[in-house]
């Protein structure tokens, strides 16, 4: 596909080829739902990205905007739910969201922890028109 | 209106793909490496140090993906061993399909150990799987130290981190220890080795692990089997 442009010196949203492909999948992923449901009517599907999927959803709105254009999906709507990374302390086993890269417990201190969540690239859900 | 949970991964294609190549790797017990930096981090000069230091009679072939050119595959085959250039024409990863295409009209059988070098990019191809055994990061000391806080999916992904270059840390600014430090920090544990593709220095570190985790591999061949005969 001709239109991937890198980020970012036009005041367009920063669209990525990664972001495109995968808009695509998902696009691709909603098809065969909704060819196991025989043909029910898509008006909206939900995903879930976690921050370290490396994934910028704004970016990921444009591209999967672009695809659906013209297409016998359309209209189709994507809702993104972002989740946090999330650590697990190997000490106190206790869970807690990392912010600004702390991923030390904030509970008993303990510098040994590990990532249990975050890295979410997932297809929560899809909304069907009633029939 | 009616709301269908779904609970599937975006890429499941993807990674429905990569299950079959590791089920064809463990089967014919190829050892498969997939090798990710950004762009001139050293991926293909640690890929020539590795060959260089193979003995001829090893049986090693190698995928090398790049968005245009075959210039890496050009210099990876003057070391006898087979390999195959895969161009994205755009795309900034790898992906299991290219893999599986790319190895068509190769025997599996034909080698024990594929190593696949990745389009240059920290970001995209750490969502990729591609059946490998394992995700080896490069980062060269020519690069930012805080890489792996910026770039956190990819080196908690990776088992092992090669830090390149380490030549030129006389004349750059980046601190080696903070390297570390932030690569423990996103991944408790990593494995780092530290290594000049230049000058060969740590070459013979990067080369034990390497021998280390082939073996470490049939171990888990070995131990599938075992299952299947309980």
């Amino acid at each position: 596909m001709a239109f991937a442009v890198s980020c970012n010196p036009f005041p367009v949203p920063c669209f990525s080829m990664h972001e495109l492909s995968i808009a695509n999948s998902i696009l691709e992923a909603v098809r065969k739902e909704r060819e196991r449901l025989n043909g029910a009517r898509v008006i909206k599907v939900g995903v879930r990205i976690g921050e370290l999927a490396g994934v910028d959803p704004e970016a990921l709105s444009f591209g999967f905007e672009v695809l659906v254009k013209g297409t016998d999906l359309e209209p189709l709507a994507l809702e993104i739910e972002s989740t946090a990374r999330r650590h697990e302390c190997l000490h106190c086993k206790r869970v807690f969201t990392v912010v600004d890269y702390q991923v030390d417990c904030p509970g008993c201190g303990s510098t040994e922890t590990r990532c249990i969540g975050g890295d979410e690239l997932e297809l929560a859900y899809l909304e069907l028109e009633e029939s | 209106m009616s709301r269908l949970p779904l609970e599937k991964k975006v890429l499941s294609e993807n990674d429905r793909i990569a299950a079959r190549l590791r089920e064809r790797f463990l089967e014919g017990q190829v050892f498969c490496l997939n090798f990710i930096s950004s762009p001139g981090a050293g991926k293909t000069s640690l890929l020539e140090g590795t060959l260089e230091r193979l003995s001829p009679n090893a049986r090693v072939a190698l995928l090398t993906g790049d968005i245009q050119t075959d210039n890496d595959a050009k210099r990876l085959a003057r070391f006898g061993f087979p390999v195959k250039q895969i161009t994205t024409g755009g795309a900034c990863h790898l992906d299991a399909r290219m893999i599986e295409r790319a190895l068509a009209d190769w025997p599996l059988g034909a080698f024990d150990t594929l190593l696949i070098e990745n389009v240059g990019n920290l970001v995209c191809p750490s969502s990729y799987d591609l059946g490998e055994a394992a995700k080896v990061v490069v980062l060269s000391v020519a690069e930012g130290e805080d890489k792996p806080l910026k770039y956190p999916a990819i080196f908690s992904k990776a088992e092992l981190l090669v830090l390149n270059k380490t030549d030129l840390l006389p004349y750059v600014s980046f601190d080696i220890k903070k390297a570390r430090a932030y690569a423990l920090q996103v991944h408790p544990g990593m494995e780092i080795v530290e290594v000049s593709c230049k000058t060969g220095a740590g070459l013979e570190g990067w080369m034990k692990w390497l021998g280390r985790r082939r073996e470490s591999a049939k171990d888990e061949k070995a131990r599938k089997n075992r299952v299947v005969c309980l």
